[in-house]
């Protein structure tokens, strides 16, 4: 059993007259002590959302709903009341965000905050207090811990911040560690200085990382296994060299092709995904990617698709996936999922008819397709 | 393409923002140094690439490029003109020569405007275009050239989506038929594979039309994506200005060579092998900006002698031009990096522990 355990974890925000979101919709995953797993996406594909539902700080208001499991220790922090999640938040389980201004109280020093974490879990006060919490400083690499306890955040800069949230993260050695978008705000080198200093966390104490990005770089260099969603789903999850090698969904292989890359030459054109992600599918239901896909087949219409395994751990949503060199395409299609039709018979590229943003106003902006 | 089509030339440029103090006097306590003395040229048809990390003055670069920021001191000539002595009436003129595209879509468009005002707008204000069907023309082969249909007039900014507000931001810049466009991160607020659109739009935009671009833009990956020429910028300064794939390939001075390593790249071999130059601490403030090379507080490579006193220029070592004393030494593996203790510029500088300083054995051989 792994530490923690997500099993059809779906998010809905209902509002009255407007069609219900669904934000998040039947995403498993696991993490083990001393992996890290990475969630990688677009903005909007639920990935944020999908965090802050296991954390339980999505704001409660009518119209949401959370359903699934997020089993952590044998304990589903979802049925959890408030009271013991709040124990279990911080100590066991702890994030850290993007954007470190707005995550730390602007009238608070730093080191209020830090102590605050360690007199709420570990019963801490006082001076031992300050003396671990500037420990902990000194430990995520902020030098002279002594005089940035007294300072107020916006005398720190944009990494000092992110690596002070990050030892109040650290402060009660959580087994997880639920990193959403921790570079996002940061500069490149600052941005090595902080993912060298998570890689040296999960190494040294063994906690479990969940590293929430939309950026392949991090994700290739950091995870050992990879989810990639999609409006709201995982559309495909495989370890680390074979997602960048071998990427099976179309979606993966999109992202993929679309990166300008640092070794790639000048002039060397993107193969951009066309259109953009869109809430509304204009058709009732299936695989929220196909109005974008190339590979897309009559079988994309409909249902969602099923997730197909495979042998090497490896799982996607796609009921017509990018063949792997070498495997023929019958011997694949059996080893999926039976496809009706045949790829190149079908014209992949025909644009839906997109159905109007606002009722009533004639045709909507359709998403732009690049020739 | 010969050296002396030259469009934009940019000699010594200045541009210091007073830092007051005081209630009823205004005093002068010091300058934020934002640029500090920067020579650049862009050939005409060329795409001149400015990199470098939030704050080091590339965004006010190009400000002062197009008079947006009058600067401090310095020349910028812009097809042959002078335009920091130029008359505003003139200069008006020229700005329609000269357009700019900003990074935010939503934020640089009007909200209460339609497509068709926001291309009509600049359209009148320069005269071009006998009438209103003229005008009309003129918009919608901007709108073709874009890739927007034609029903996108009517509409206002939020009707569209991110990648779709960015072209209207160039329809907007192109309308008036530029030569010159400014691209302030042009792709950074948009998701990845919207990103990779726009990119190929401008790629398109300069071929189609032969535009002179200088992209301003902290991703690397991008900048070497569109650019023939990239130049780094730390502090106000160039350190560094070579051909694209040169810069790449063999950086030489030692921020572009941190830089460099720090850029994660989308493959998990590389990842693995490549060694990181982890720099320590943040930038030091421009107001107080270090003596010497400006550099030398973080500098793995730093040496006693000259770089704490001596500002280095640019020299010319093979196809690049450098800010650094010991190039050459460094590429040729002469000097050895150091392990790094940062140091306080100012009272309040936020300093760091340096990670462990590794470099790369010959240069390249990290990518």
């Amino acid at each position: 059993m792994a530490l923690l355990e997500v099993d059809d974890l779906s998010v809905t925000f209902a509002r009255r007259g407007q069609r219900t979101v669904h934000a998040v919709d039947g995403v498993s995953f696991s993490v083990d002590t001393g992996e890290v797993v990475g969630l990688v996406g677009e903005s909007g594909c639920g990935k944020s959302v999908t965090s802050l539902a296991i954390m339980g700080l999505l704001p409660k208001q009518p119209g949401l709903r959370v359903g699934g499991k997020a089993v952590f220790d044998g304990n589903d922090l979802l049925q959890l009341d408030d009271r013991s999640r709040r124990d279990i938040r911080g100590r066991d389980v702890a994030m850290i965000f993007q954007d470190p201004l707005s995550s730390l109280n602007p009238v608070i020093p730093i080191g209020l905050q830090v102590t605050e974490v360690l007199a709420r879990h570990r019963g801490m006060k006082g001076e031992a207090a300050a003396k671990e919490a500037a420990d902990l400083l000194d430990r995520v690499g902020i030098p002279d811990p002594r005089r940035r306890l007294k300072e107020y955040p916006h005398q720190l800069s944009g990494g000092m911040r992110q690596r002070a949230l990050i030892a109040m993260a650290v402060a009660c050695q959580p087994r997880l560690l639920i990193a959403d978008e921790p570079t996002t705000a940061l500069d490149v080198t600052i941005q090595a200085q902080i993912l060298e200093l998570l890689k040296d966390l999960v190494r040294d104490s063994g906690t479990a990382l969940v590293m929430i990005t939309h950026d392949l770089g991090v994700v290739a260099g950091m995870c050992d296994t990879i989810n990639v969603l999609y409006a709201g789903r995982v559309v495909e999850t495989a370890t680390r060299r074979p997602l960048f090698r071998q990427p099976r969904h179309p979606y993966t292989e999109g992202l993929l092709g679309s990166v300008p890359r640092l070794d790639a030459g000048r002039g060397e054109r993107l193969n951009p995904i066309p259109g953009s992600v869109r809430d509304l599918l204009p058709w009732p239901d299936g695989c929220a990617f196909a109005p974008r896909c190339a590979r897309r087949v009559d079988a994309c219409v409909g249902e969602p698709p099923e997730l197909v395994l495979t042998h090497d751990a490896r799982s996607y949503r796609c009921v017509n996936p990018v063949p792997v060199p070498g495997l023929t395409p019958e011997a694949d299609a059996r080893a999926t999922a039976p496809t009706t039709t045949e790829p190149g018979a079908v014209p992949a590229q025909a644009e839906p008819a997109d159905p109007p943003a606002v009722p009533g106003s004639g045709p909507a902006p359709r998403e732009e397709e690049t020739p | 393409m010969s050296d002396n089509d030259i469009l934009v030339e940019v000699r010594d440029l200045k541009v210091h923002f007073p830092i007051r103090r005081g209630v009823l006097f205004d005093r002068t306590v010091g300058h934020v140094k934002a640029v500090d003395g920067v020579d650049l040229s862009i050939p005409r048809g060329k795409t001149y690439g400015l990199v470098g990390e939030s704050g080091c003055g590339k965004s006010t670069l190009g400000r002062a490029l197009l008079q947006l920021t009058p600067p401090t001191s310095g020349e910028v000539k812009f097809d042959g003109v002078e335009l920091t002595t130029l008359p505003a009436g003139k200069l008006r003129a020229t700005r329609r020569r000269m357009q700019m595209i900003f990074q935010d879509p939503m934020s640089s468009l009007d909200p209460r405007q339609n497509v068709e005002s926001i291309l009509t707008e600049g359209l009148q204000a320069h005269g071009i275009g006998a009438n209103r069907d003229d005008r009309r023309r003129i918009i919608g082969e901007t709108l073709d050239a874009v890739g927007l249909p034609k029903w996108a007039l009517s509409r206002y900014p939020h009707e569209f989506s991110g990648g779709q507000r960015q072209r209207i931001g160039i329809a907007r810049a192109l309308v008036l038929g530029p030569e010159l466009i400014v691209a302030d991160e042009p792709v950074s607020a948009l998701d990845v594979s919207i990103q990779a659109q726009v990119v190929n739009l401008l790629d398109e935009l300069q071929d189609s039309l032969g535009l002179t671009y200088l992209v301003i833009a902290h991703d690397l990956a991008v900048v070497r994506h569109i650019s023939d020429v990239v130049g780094v910028m730390y502090l106000g300064a160039l350190v560094e200005e070579a051909p694209s794939d040169r810069l790449y390939t063999e950086p030489l001075h030692p921020y572009t060579r941190a830089l460099m390593s720090a850029v994660p790249v989308p493959d998990p071999d590389v990842e693995d092998r490549r060694e990181r130059i982890l720099l320590a601490g943040d930038l030091p403030s421009p107001a107080n900006p270090p003596s010497g090379c400006r550099f030398h507080t973080r500098c793995p490579w730093a040496q006693p002698t000259r770089c704490a006193d001596e500002r280095p220029e640019l020299r010319q070592i093979g196809a690049s031009r450098v800010a650094c004393h010991w190039a050459e030494q460094i590429a040729a593996g002469e000097l050895r990096p150091h392990e790094v203790t940062a140091k306080v510029t100012r009272p309040e500088d936020e300093g760091e522990e340096p990670g462990v300083v590794s470099a790369p054995s010959e240069p390249g051989s990290y990518v």
